[in-house]
């Protein structure tokens, strides 16, 4: 049991949608960006996503994009994202982290130190979007014999033929993509959204959350009605872009929690 | 000299689309299924003569091939040792290689229904290929380019948009093209019915680079017949440069299980290979990692981001290579070196001087290690380098570095 399987426990037991937040690690710099991840448990987000910076990143649109080079040209590296979790779990032994990002960081790194750097930083979950299924031995199987669970993306694209392919080595939960496009981008309707998360949770006993093109407390409110849990990156993200003080952008984050927790209320 | 106890350096890549330790399928899941379908579709036509047939027919009638493959006398006689042999690939329509491949991409396209092309391209050699072929079959096209290569080569930009293609400059990143590739890619994450991502070179998730392969590969079929038709045997030595390494692997292919041809690879060596990283040598100067859907060569920091690579030919300038060079690299079946800017810029000259041919600066890297090659090697070896792009493009670039303006 990782703090991600704890987490959706309880949640299931208390028969709220988890509030998943986004953050860039590193953005705009190391002080306010831990400032800020301190702060979401408090501002009631359920699961922490803290983005690894790299420079290339192919499925994210320019909020993404620009966040992760603010915190690279600060100096952002994977092991001072991995600090970021350390410095959080002095305070925190609850909160799931997840790290999502992009392969080439951690594979330059080298798997194995990798993964004994993360389990020890207490990491719990990784998203890394450019390992499909087809490449599961070069990390998600490593990962998930470390004690991590890895967390898959499925789409739109992921049809029932692939569904049980993609499914089959992904743990924690499900993240399911609401649109076929990069982060930022339009949003889903919350109706098409409904039946896509049926179908994923007909075959797998793992919570389903849902993200990419959910901006505001209402549209988490929706998805929150439908899913396990509600994923947002990019609009927080653009508040740090603006140079919002921790405190505001934590205030923002809270909006949208409150909202995704009430959607059953 | 065999690979993996394999009797054969051409049998990659393998069922997951690697070659050795590289290549592989490591793009995001939406675009897994489109994958898929395109490997599925590239497998049916590689066996259906008519796909050939029709290949065939554009080759001979459109593009022009077979291109000659020509003695260089003047040249020879000046670097004094081996004799020289110029594969025209220059002559293709739209004046270089690129069009081989587009021809057969396209040809995809069109058997799967998609009604609209993406391409990438860096000096935009591979944008104009695309933006005539998706002309010729009535098919809308969309060019993504760095904001940086729109300024650095307006005349391609202006040819691109003649030929009826939207040229999007991309601003994400340094605006160069590993830049325009991650904004193709995007794209097609978000387009996924209707559209084909027409990759440029021997680059991206798999199959893409054994596909991009097979088309550029009549480039070594040609070169192999009319050696013997000239000469009687096989050539001794062939050099071609490479940027992500399509004309080179095309070159090459044919001829990795025939042990007596020594082939080497020439990268752009920029400012020079060293701690600086102002190069875009990435076999010399980098080490494997994984981006753009595959394991290969990287420039890339300690960290794993990767660096955006220099060269003054705008279509070496990619921080990767094609994974099938990476592995043959490591079987060390092909040699890899790298020239500098300078060394092409001199190179460049030679050409126009001894040969009347002004030279790509791309391949003129590849003539760059043929000056110092050819006088090393004995007269009767044959030696050909693929000249895989014309130089008009770079005129202004050229004229820039010899202190001209134009």
């Amino acid at each position: 049991m990782t703090r991600i399987d704890r987490r959706f426990a309880k949640l299931k037991a208390e028969g709220r949608p988890a509030f998943v937040s986004y953050v860039m690690a590193g953005d705009p710099d190391l002080e306010t960006s831990l400032e800020i991840v301190k702060g979401l448990a408090g501002a009631g987000v359920d699961v922490i996503e803290l983005g690894l910076p790299f420079t290339d990143p192919m499925a994210d649109g320019p909020t993404i994009q620009l966040a992760g080079q603010r915190a690279l040209e600060a100096g952002m590296t994977l092991r001072k994202t991995l600090d970021v979790v350390r410095a959080l779990r002095e305070s925190d032994d609850d909160t799931p982290v997840v790290l999502m990002g992009y392969y080439n960081p951690i594979y330059s790194m080298g798997v194995e130190t990798f993964l004994a750097e993360a389990q020890s930083a207490g990491v719990d979950g990784l998203i890394v979007v450019d390992l499909p299924p087809e490449e599961d031995e070069e990390l998600c199987l490593p990962a998930q014999a470390a004690g991590l669970n890895f967390i898959r993306l499925a789409t739109p694209t992921t049809d029932a033929r692939r569904l049980p392919k993609v499914l089959s080595n992904t743990s924690g939960f499900v993240y399911y993509v609401s649109i076929t496009g990069i982060t930022g981008a339009a949003e889903a309707a919350a109706s098409a959204v409904g039946p896509e998360v049926a179908r994923i949770k007909a075959s797998t006993p793992l919570p389903v959350c849902v993200g990419f093109g959910i901006k505001t407390p209402a549209r988490a409110a929706e998805i929150g009605q439908v899913a396990d849990g509600v994923v947002v990156g990019s609009a927080i993200v653009e508040r740090i872009a603006a140079g919002d003080a921790p405190a505001q952008v934590l205030a923002f984050v809270k909006s949208l929690a409150d909202a995704a927790h009430a959607a059953r209320g | 000299m065999t690979a993996d106890g394999l009797n054969s350096f051409r049998s990659g890549p393998d069922e997951q689309g690697r070659f050795g330790i590289f290549g592989g399928r490591f793009v995001s899941e939406t675009l897994m299924p489109l994958i898929l379908d395109l490997e599925a579709e590239y497998t049916k036509a590689k066996d259906d003569p008519s796909f050939w047939a029709e290949m065939d027919d554009l080759w001979a009638n459109y593009v022009g091939r077979p291109s000659p493959l020509y003695f260089a006398p003047r040249l020879t006689e000046e670097l004094g040792g081996a004799k020289v042999y110029f594969k025209r690939d220059e002559l293709n329509h739209t004046g270089a290689h690129k069009i081989n491949n587009v021809l057969g991409q396209i040809l995809l396209a069109r058997r799967m229904g998609k009604t609209r092309i993406i391409a990438e391209t860096g000096a935009g050699q591979h944008g104009v290929a695309t933006a005539t072929v998706c002309a010729k079959f009535g098919l809308q096209c969309v060019v993504f380019m760095g904001a940086t290569d729109v300024e650095r080569q307006k005349p391609n930009v202006f040819r691109m948009r003649l030929l009826g293609a939207q040229v999007v400059p991309v601003t994400s990143g340094r605006g160069t093209l590993k830049d325009a590739m991650n904004e193709a890619l995007r794209d097609w994450v978000t387009n996924v019915s209707d559209t084909f991502y027409c990759i440029g070179t021997v680059a991206g998730p798999h199959p893409y680079p054994a596909m991009v392969r097979d088309f550029q590969s009549i480039i070594g079929k040609e070169t192999r017949a009319q050696m013997l038709d000239a000469e009687g045997r096989l050539p001794d030595v062939l050099v071609a440069c490479i940027g992500g390494g399509s004309n080179a692997m095309g070159l090459f292919h044919p001829f990795l299980d025939d042990p007596e041809v020594r082939i080497v690879g020439v990268e752009a060596g920029g400012h020079g290979v060293d701690e600086r990283m102002e190069h875009a040598a990435s076999l010399t100067g980098g080490r494997p990692g994984v981006l753009h859907g595959n394991r290969t060569y990287l420039l890339q920091d300690e960290d794993g981001q990767i660096l955006e690579g220099h060269s003054i030919s705008a279509g070496l300038d990619y921080p990767g290579i094609g994974p099938e060079h990476s592995w043959l690299h490591d079987m060390g079946r092909v040699e890899y070196v790298s020239v500098t800017d300078q060394e092409a810029l001199d190179a460049f000259q030679l050409s126009c001087r001894t040969e009347g041919i002004i030279p790509a600066l791309e391949p003129a890297h590849a003539l760059a290690h043929v000056t110092k090659l050819a006088p090393t090697l004995p007269s009767d070896t044959l030696l050909v380098m693929n000249m895989c792009g014309r130089g008009d493009k770079d005129i202004f670039t050229v004229a820039e570095a010899l202190g001209t303006s134009i």
